[in-house]
This record gives structure tokens, sequence and C-alpha cells, in this order.
């Protein structure tokens, strides 16, 4: 309720009914503020922007191919440095999950490396959505997608993991449901210098089969079971974030089949795979436990 | 040297200038709207700038967040998260008729 | 403007392209080690190192993140270039449609190379050519003199507001990328007379207008009212076409101006001529090829032949109507490629020869490959293939078969892979 009133975000864009990555993008903007440039690679955000001719956002937006964020997000910084204006202009980069941790890993981590100024806000909703549901990097076990239609076999890339160790000074992860905690990630990230990552995990009501008015629910629950932990790595020190302290206590978390249940795309998990999951939350929040004892 | 620009040199690269309804109408994407029943709603209640949740979590910005909340039903695509997050259910989706 | 030789100074040719790069004051490099371009990198960054050159030196991780920096950067409204060879200008090969689509004034200098498989650090022209379909302008140059300028001309070139189109400057890797040569430098003041700063039309770092750049483009224009109407995917291609082909006409201005100014010029800016007017036989090359083409010139004119020379400059926008207009009167073409459009013939054969199409009388072309991967071209091969040309000229075969001079075959009678990986006894 304390956000900003002004809207970055003309209404009437092409996002799917209930789309949280279009609450996403808004939330985030509003942290923005003006004086901001977006990057964006081949992903749902490249259709919510609108076809030839007219765009839907009154921030500046460079489309680009597929593989290359983290370099065109370099390209924008390094002529901002060159005209000495990077001070006064957000770089901000904005890709799905596909674009970051399958082909657009290499870009970014080499952003990275190089400690490009930006900020990279990668939306999770899981899969390549914007070409039909395909699986990515990022799907999580068991889910369904029309290139593992039995289910992925495998493990969610851990992103955020693979970012801290480059070292960057912010490394944060977020989800549209808990807004506040988003705005408040975007606004710290934006006042920092270097890279910084921010992974947004984005429930998407036709991939992940409900009804687009339970968006924000899904969310919660991804939280509240455990499966999402919200946090922030400043420069190495891990910090969990408020709205997930309850999970520290394995009593307080939601069961991971409430999670699961209310989800289309994971109807044919097998007790087995929801037997893993259990234990991979198990072993998650032990290893977050000891992070917070080792500060 | 003819300073007058040929066809094709006022089309240079695809470029796009921002507007409102970019894909038309949206509101058209569904028949169910959502209406607020004024007598629960929190705060038109109460008189003061509280909840507002509706507007927080609406992912086309098409409430205002005044007193009472308004809704763009134009844009409005029916997705029904306001209906959901509404903390004492003030908001239900309706049929509404669409204009010819 | 400097004249003389004594002013010269002597540098390889992927020094002549750091130099050039430095003295129009790029804004943004962002360049990945390849041979044999990687001496153009080194010498920015020692450039940079030494405040000799005020650029922001992006280095990138992959060469197709090269170019998206560089696009990016120069969407952001700051002038830029980089360099690459072969594989390195194959990897960035998606973003190449993405700049001229886009019609940002980018210069790739390309130290050329050849493409594996085999794996090859040794020059020829295919990499040169496999980008021709893609929207750039396209020079190869002959020596380290013509790259430096060549340079300053690209930059002015492809920043004309009647252009915007980015440009490759082509160069053979080792023998002129490593190779020292006498190359005058201009002075500061006089290339920035000669160069202006950029004026960008897309400039986003101008933040008080708000501009999507580069969205999804439907088959269909778009007619929002009063909101305005805009093109379809058609309309920006025929643009970009169209921008090219009148490029000729701002290449032989800017070609011109360079020539009053500095005094140095290169044919008329698309095509350089020896030995022509009287000249029945043309060889036709570009690069390395056309430069040792200058040698047997006069040993073939000893035999009897009047032969000249067209050494290509300008590759891409082809420049048909010129080149038509130049030969048409002549009776027999050589044309030696330093590439093979495979599949057909050496592409400068093939795209002459259309570009003859249609003439009453036309020449009789004939098209030679050589040097692929390195492999030397020599007087003798180029004399044989002009006699071998004449041959068939007076028997009228007209054949679409490459030919190859330079092969060794008949020293691998021997060689058979079935059988080369059995032990020898």
């Amino acid at each position: 309720m304390d956000l900003p009133e002004e809207e970055y975000i003309y209404p009437g864009t092409r996002a799917c009914a209930g789309c949280s990555m279009a609450l996403i993008y808004r939330i985030a903007l509003k942290a923005l503020g003006p004086k901001t440039i977006i990057t964006v690679p081949a992903s749902c955000l490249t259709v919510l922007h609108g076809m030839q001719g007219f765009c839907t956002t009154k921030v500046s937006v460079l489309h680009t191919p597929f593989a290359t964020t983290g370099a065109s997000a370099s390209g924008i910084v390094a002529s901002l440095e060159d005209k000495g204006l990077d001070q006064d202009i957000n770089v901000v980069a904005f890709a799905g999950d596909g674009g970051t941790v399958d082909i657009g890993i290499q870009s970014l981590s080499g952003a990275a490396e190089r400690g490009t100024n930006f900020i990279y806000a990668c939306y999770d909703n899981e899969a390549y959505m914007n070409t039909g549901v395909q699986r990515s990097g990022s799907t999580p076990p068991g889910a369904f997608s029309t290139t593992t239609p039995g289910g992925k076999v495998g493990y969610k890339k851990n992103m955020p993991k693979i970012m801290e160790a480059h070292g960057i000074p912010y490394v944060a992860t977020a989800i549209a449901s808990y807004p506040l905690d988003l705005y408040e990630k975007f606004s710290r990230a934006k006042d920092m210098y270097g890279p910084k990552y921010i992974h947004i995990l984005a429930p998407c009501p036709p991939g992940w089969g409900y009804l687009p008015s339970n968006s924000i629910e899904i969310g919660r629950l991804a939280v509240q079971t455990g499966f999402w932990p919200l946090y922030e790595v400043i420069d190495g020190k891990f910090i969990l974030s408020r709205d997930s302290k309850r999970c520290l206590d394995s009593s307080k978390r939601k069961p991971i089949e409430e999670y699961i249940k209310v989800q289309k795309r994971f109807k044919s998990v097998s007790t087995e795979q929801i037997e893993n999951y259990k234990a991979y939350i198990k072993d998650l929040w032990e290893g977050i436990k000891s992070r917070i004892k080792e500060e | 040297m003819t300073n007058v620009k040929k066809d094709y040199q006022k089309i240079l690269g695809s470029v796009q200038k921002p507007v409102k309804g970019e894909a038309g109408k949206t509101g058209s994407w569904s028949s169910k709207k959502p209406v607020i029943d004024l007598d629960k709603c929190i705060p038109v209640k109460s008189g003061k700038f509280s909840c507002f949740n509706c507007w927080l979590y609406c992912p086309d910005a098409v409430i205002t967040r005044t007193i009472p909340p308004t809704i763009d039903l134009e844009y409005c695509k029916g997705c029904g998260i306001c209906t959901e997050e509404c903390p004492v259910k003030a908001i239900s989706m309706e049929e509404v008729k669409i204009d010819e | 403007m400097n004249n003389a030789m004594e002013d010269a100074t002597i540098l390889t040719g992927n020094n002549a392209a750091a130099h050039a790069l430095r003295q129009v004051k790029v804004g943004v490099v962002a360049a990945y080690p390849i041979t044999p371009q990687s001496p153009v990198v080194e010498k920015i960054a020692e450039f940079i190192n030494e405040g000799k050159l005020n650029a922001r030196f992006v280095k990138v991780e992959s060469e197709h993140s090269a170019l998206a920096v560089c696009v990016a950067a120069s969407a952001t409204g700051s002038r830029v270039g980089t360099a690459t060879s072969a594989h390195g200008l194959e990897l960035m090969y998606e973003m190449l449609p993405w700049t001229s689509g886009n019609r940002l004034p980018i210069i790739i200098n390309l130290a050329t190379r050849s493409l594996g498989a085999p794996w090859s650090v040794w020059t020829d022209h295919s990499d040169f050519i496999t980008i021709r379909d893609v929207g750039w302008i396209q020079f190869m140059c002959e020596d380290n003199q013509e790259i430096y300028d060549t340079n300053l001309q690209a930059f002015k070139i492809a920043e004309d507001h009647r252009v915007n189109l980015p440009v490759i400057v082509g160069y053979d890797g080792y023998i002129l990328s490593h190779t020292m040569m006498p190359v005058v430098l201009e002075d500061q003041k006089d290339v920035d007379d000669f160069l202006p700063p950029l004026k960008h039309h897309i400039n986003l770092s101008d933040i008080s207008q708000v501009k999507g750049i580069d969205p999804v483009t439907t088959p269909h224009t778009r007619d929002r009212g009063s909101e305005g109407r805009v093109p379809g995917y058609f309309e920006y291609r025929y643009a970009l076409q169209k921008a090219l082909e009148n490029s000729i006409e701002i290449i032989q201005e800017v070609h011109d101006d360079f020539a009053n100014k500095f005094g140095r010029s290169y044919g008329n800016g698309l095509f350089k001529t020896a030995e022509f007017d009287d000249a029945d036989i043309i060889i036709f090359a570009m690069g390395s090829v056309a430069s040792q083409a200058r040698v047997v010139l006069n040993k073939l004119r000893d035999k009897g032949l009047k032969v000249g020379l067209v050494s290509l400059k300008l590759f891409r926008p082809y420049p048909a109507k010129q080149l038509r207009e130049l030969l048409k009167d002549k009776k027999t073409i050589v044309v030696f490629d330093r590439d093979i459009g495979y599949g057909y013939e050496g592409v400068l054969c093939y795209e002459l020869k259309s570009a003859l199409y249609g003439l009453k009388e036309s020449p009789f072309i004939k098209g030679f490959i050589v040097g692929l991967g390195g492999r030397d071209v020599t007087n003798e091969q180029l004399i044989e293939g002009v006699n071998r040309a004449l041959n068939q000229q007076k028997t009228e075969e007209i054949s679409q078969n490459t030919e190859f001079l330079g092969l060794k075959l008949e020293e691998l009678n021997d060689y058979d892979e079935a059988t080369f990986f059995k032990e020898v006894k």
C-alpha cells in the first residue's frame, strides 16, 4: 500500500489475464523510476511491450535476441559511461528463465564478471512460456511441459546460487505475491553499484495450470511451503527476508502438497517425487539455518 | 543534391512510442467483471487511506487508489485477482453486458 | 594533410585499423580475441591504458556478445567499432541482420581467415563472402594505408543520415594483418574535420524521449488513427535495401571528399583499375588476389596479351551498374575467387556474370578458385588461368564447373582416408 502512485505501464497490454510477470514489472518500475533504460530479450515480456509502432511503457526499451541480455545491458552501460550519464540512468535487464539460465547464461556471466553496473531481473515462470510451455533449466522436477510431457526429470538450476558464486554485490529472490518485499529489493539494488541479480518466481496461469485469479495465492504458497525462500545476499552476507522467516520452523511450513496439487502441471507427480520435494525443502532450510548461524 | 527525403529515407528501424491500450480494449477479453461492494470496502467504510489490496495486486493497474477505488472496465481483463486478494471479500465477478 | 612517405609510420594492417579506430574516437569497443585479429584488440587496450583513446572497452566473453554489446551501445548513442575474423564473424552472425535491420552505423574490421572445418588460421575470403546477404556495406582492402583510409571513410559513410548502415572493412589475414607497410596517419584535427561527431537517430541515452526499439513487427502496416500509422516488416526491409543501393552515391561522394582532403584515392571508390583502357582481357579479383595480379600484368603483356586488372573494393552493395558500364566492351574476363559459394561457383564470378546479363555481346567470363586456406596465390596460377580462359573462349566452352588452380593432388596419390589409420608395417 505504501508504494508510489505513479504507473509506468499503460493498461491494455498483451499480457495474459492474471499474469504475475505483469505485476512484477509494474512493481519493479515503480521502484526504478523514469530514469531507466530497459533491455529485454525474446520472452513473454517482449510481447507485453507491444508490436511495431506502439509500446506500453513510459521508459525506453531495447529489444534484443534471446542470448544477448547481459551483453546488451553491458553495451548500454558502456555507452552511458562514455557519455558521462551512467550515474543518472538505471540500466535494467529483464529476462525470463530460459533467457537467463539456459541460452542467456553466458552473456549474464560475462556481464557479472566484468562488474557491469546494472540490475538483472529474471522473472521465472519455470518454462519457455512464450513459445508454448517447453521445459527450461528452471523447470522444477515432475512438472509437465510440452517437451517433458511425463514430467521433468532432473533438477531446477539454482541460478541465484550461481550468481552468488560470481561474487557480485547483490543477489536476491522475490515474488510478486509479496509486492512490498519486491519493491524494497529493487529499491535497494538501484542504489548499489555493480552487478545486481534478482530472481523472481512468476506463477503463470496457462503454463502452470490454474485459474488466473489465483496467481497471487499460488505464489504465496510457494513461499509458505518453503519451496521459494525469499532472501538477499549483500556483499556475501545472507539475509533471510521477513516474509520467509516463518519457514525456519518446519512445523510452520505449509505442506508442499498444498502447492503442488493446485497446479495442473504437477498432475503426474508421483508419491516418490513428492517425498523428494519434502527432502529438498528440508535440506534447503537446514542450509539456510546454518548460513544464518554463521553470519 | 535535393533535400527532399525519398520514401525509404523516412523509414529506418522498427520503433515504438508509448500509447494506452496497445492491445486494444482489453476489457473485451472477459464478459465477467469485478464489482466492488462499497458497504464492505475498507477505505470506503473507514474514510481512511487503507488496504487498497485491489490496487496493489492488479497486474494491469486498472484499479485506482482512491476512495472509493474505481475499475477501468475498458481495460480490465477480468482475471479476478482483486476478488481473491480483497481481505473482506468486497469484490465479486459479475457477468457484464458487452456494449455492441 | 600528410603527404610524403617520410611522414609515414610503419604499421601492420591490424595496427592501421586500431589507429583508425583511435582517431575516429570510438566511444565503445567490444571485441573478443581471435587469430589473426587479436593485435587490433590488444592495440586498442594499449591506447586506452596510455590515455590515447578515451573509450569504454568491453572485454566480452564471446563474439556473439561482442556484437550484442556494440548494438546496444550504438542504440544508446555511442560511436562503435570492433574487429574479428572467420569463426568470430560466424558466431556474430545472428546479430548481423539485427544490426543492419536497426540501421546502426557500426564498423567491423575483418582480418579475413578461412572457415573450418578443417581448422585453418590462414587467409581466404570465405568469411568475408558468407555474410553478403544480411545488409552490411562491405569493403575489401589491398594494403595497410587502404585499411586506415577505408576505416575513416567507413564511419563517415555509415553515419550519413542518408545511409545509417553498418560496414565491414575486410583485409587479408597475415598478408596484411601482420605485414608491416608504411601508413600515413593524418593529424587528429584533420580527421576531426573530416568526420564530425555522431548524431545517432536512436540515441536511447536521451531519456526525455521514450522509445521502444525493435519490437515484434508484423507483416502488416499498423494504423492507430490519430496516434499514427507505421510500416510493416516488408517496408522496413525495403528501406534497408534501398538505403544500401543508394549508399553507392554516398560512398563515392565520401571517397572523393577524402581524396580532395588527404590526397589519396582508390579508383572511383568502388573498384580500382590497372592497365585498363586498351586491355581486351581483364583479370577481376579483390584483396590479396588483386594485388598479386598486378604483378603478372606486364608478364602477360610481354607475351602479347593485352591484360588489365579490375580490383573490386566495394563488394556490397554490389556496384552492378557501374561494373556493367565498365566491362561491357571487354572481350574476356578472368575472375579469380579466393572463396567459393559452395554448391555453385566462386562468388565474384557468378555475381559478375549476373551483373553482365542481357548484354547483346557479353564478355566471355571464366572463373577460377585460388588460395583457399592460405595456399599461396602465385604468378604461375594466374597466368595459367588467363591462358585456360582464352582457350575455352576459342572453343566457346562455357562451363559452370569450378576449376581450382594451385591444388597438389598429384602429390597425394597414396592418400586414402579409408586406409590412412592402418599401421604402416
